[in-house]
């Protein structure tokens, strides 16, 4: 391992590493809140180092390239450092670095293990960094494990049984989910004798096909179902979306606002590196997998949030029906291959699919964290999560009221926020690859959503404050919850509501710089140049 | 040479029968051990596909090996989240029933 080897994976050693600092501060200083500026101010170093490698990309050092791992790197074929990988990095950092920022007040009420909070995130997010870059099924594993692992626990965090229940859920499901990756894997390497994933597309190849069968073999067949079943848990998709509500409602919310952004955000980057990269001649059988998979989960996902009552929990149910519309934009970019006409359009046609899912991504999380960190800010005031208590929301607190609202609007999918330019994008190239039906289900599902986004918004601004404010919640929503009402002000977590926020309208008033910088990252990806 | 098919179907069989113990056990503990069952199968897997198949070159191919070694290492970190979790979840509710575990659902 040469040095520079350690530079190729510094953005994800410095992450861990940070991580580890953090807890070992907890052990040495009594000043908490030291915590949390260390780990915002630590975050510059992986931020640095990954502009670093995008300023050696981009040809500012010498010859621009298109993936900085050598050859004769020991990392060759497990690690691939290209554009697609630091847009992950990116998204991954600003995420930890906001959910971190609004988590300030929140940590402040626990009365112990604050380091452990900050360096499990930031070790997760190490392990998320690592799984965007990842192209061989062994650090694949271990990259999920390692984003997976730490927020189990986190979920598992309160001293609480709602807490200890969510953590439980999600540790048997992760737990089944990978056993079932694992066994894809196994299948997958049986049949390629690989375990990269340009030499699986090698090996798939070289091996003879039944032509009549999808996957042209049974083996490759319930592999890549396998496959797809544990990843849709990252995903939070259909099939493995039961957990996503009861995580939601019980874990800490700071955890569930990352969680429900980076965490879904880097396994789509997982998702269309395996689908490019080791399958590119197998377009169509993913196409009708993935459209499957998408039209299920937004129709679940939407069907079931109308009738939620906590906050947390219809959050849950919008995820899962948010990982359904991004999966259309996958479903899409898989038919470009061989569409109807065979030659796909070309002419950057070819990028458009992944490019929209990449942007939503961006965008969804901008609006997914201004949602989360409003709820945050008003469960340390109300100390409840049922939307019943929201009401005369904007009375009592104007700001939060207004930005939960626009975040609101925004997941609905109105103009001008980043997410409407994102629907537009994947729903055209949903029809431009032949998927109309996808793409009019699609936009059914946005009609219905908006019913049960802006339920919230006309309890928040029409009802009155309830009676007896947050005493009549305590009966149903635990009266262990870690967010005693305070009248104290918690201007950080504001500050990350107004960044947030921000962020969501810019990306709809301006899409264009943040477009083209998914554009360029999905040429990274092999698969896309044969297309 | 034992043909490669066999391990296969050991491997399968013991697959689904860590599966139907994820199903069909109330207790968590049993729950994660049906887990380390189907965890067991693929490492099978992954060895005998490893052993039968030549590699390139004159090396034989050690990555299904090596993938076990990593899903061992991995599977015992899991366990021992599981446990303190489980261990946890016992202290607040005095039981580790799965079907109990049921302060939220829909």
């Amino acid at each position: 391992m040469s040095l520079h080897d350690l530079y190729l994976i510094s953005p994800q050693l410095t992450m861990a590493g940070l991580g580890i600092l953090v807890i070992l501060l907890d052990l040495a200083t009594d000043r908490k809140g030291w915590l949390a500026a260390a780990a915002l101010l630590g975050l510059a170093a992986p931020l640095a180092l990954t502009l670093v490698q995008l300023a050696q990309l981009t040809g500012i050092y010498g010859p621009a390239l298109d993936n900085l791992t050598p050859a004769s790197s020991i990392l060759a074929p497990s690690l691939s450092v290209d554009r697609f990988g630091l847009f992950f990095n990116f998204l991954v950092i600003t995420a930890a670095a906001l959910v971190i920022l609004a988590s300030v007040d929140y940590v402040k009420g626990l009365t112990r293990l604050q380091g452990e909070f900050y360096g499990l995130l930031l070790l997760s997010a190490s392990g998320m960094m690592l799984l965007a870059s990842a192209t061989e099924l062994i650090t694949i594993y271990v990259a999920l494990e390692l984003t997976t692992l730490p927020l189990v626990a986190l979920a598992a965090f309160l001293m609480n049984a709602r807490s200890g229940e969510a953590g439980v859920k999600f540790l048997i499901i992760s737990a089944i989910s990978s056993a079932l990756t694992l066994y894809g894997m196994a299948l997958i390497f049986g049949f390629t004798g690989s375990t990269s994933l340009e030499g699986i597309a090698a090996g798939l190849g070289q091996a003879t096909a039944q032509p009549n069968l999808p996957f042209g073999s049974y083996a490759l067949l319930v592999g890549v179902a396998l496959l797809t079943v544990g990843i849709a848990f990252k995903l939070s998709a259909v099939p493995s979306h039961m957990w996503v509500p009861d995580v939601y409602e019980g874990a800490p919310t700071p955890v569930v606002a990352f969680l429900s952004v980076a965490s879904k955000a880097v396994a789509f980057g997982l998702l269309l590196r395996i689908v490019y990269t080791a399958f590119p001649e197998m377009g169509p059988e993913w196409g009708i997998l993935l459209a499957a998979l998408a039209a299920v989960s937004m129709t679940v996902g939407n069907l079931v949030a109308i009738t939620q009552s906590n906050i947390r929990r219809l959050f849950g149910y919008s995820t899962i029906a948010h990982a359904g519309y991004i999966l259309v934009g996958v479903a899409a970019m898989s038919q470009t291959g061989a569409g109807e006409n065979g030659v796909a359009g070309g002419g950057g046609f070819a990028t458009f699919g992944p490019s929209s899912v990449l942007f939503y991504l961006a965008a969804y999380t901008a609006a997914n964290l201004t949602a989360f960190f409003a709820i945050i800010a008003i469960g340390q005031r109300i100390g409840s999560d049922r939307i019943d208590d929201y009401g005369g929301m904007v009375r009592r607190s104007p700001f939060l009221a207004v930005a939960l609202a626009l975040a609101l609007i925004a997941l609905i999918g109105v103009p001008p926020t980043g997410i409407f330019v994102a629907k537009i994008y994947i729903f055209t190239a949903a029809v431009k690859s032949g998927l109309v039906w996808l793409a009019v289900l699609g936009v059914i599902n946005s009609v219905i959503s908006a019913y049960y986004y802006v339920k919230i918004i006309r309890v928040m601004f029409l009802q009155p404050i309830p009676e007896g404010g947050a005493e009549t919640a305590t009966g149903e929503s635990g009266d262990e919850q870690p967010e005693a009402p305070t009248d104290q002000p918690s201007k950080l977590t504001n500050l990350a509501v107004a960044l947030a926020a921000l962020a969501t309208v810019l990306l709809g008033l301006a899409p264009g710089p943040l477009l083209q910088a998914a554009e360029s990252a999905v040429t990274a990806l092999s698969g896309v140049a044969l297309r | 040479m034992v043909p490669l098919v066999y391990f296969q179907l050991l491997s399968a069989a013991l697959f689904i029968i860590g599966l139907y113990g994820v199903m069909a056990r109330r207790s968590a503990v049993l729950i994660i051990m049906s887990i380390e069952l189907m965890l067991n199968a693929v490492n099978i897997n992954l060895i005998a596909a490893a052993s039968h198949r030549e590699g390139w070159g004159s090396f034989v191919n050690f990555d299904g090996q090596i993938i076990a070694i990593f899903i061992i290492t991995v599977a015992a970190a899991e366990v021992g989240l599981a446990m303190a979790i489980i261990l946890r979840m016992y202290r607040n509710r005095a039981t580790v029933n799965v079907d109990e575990i049921d302060l939220m659902k829909w």
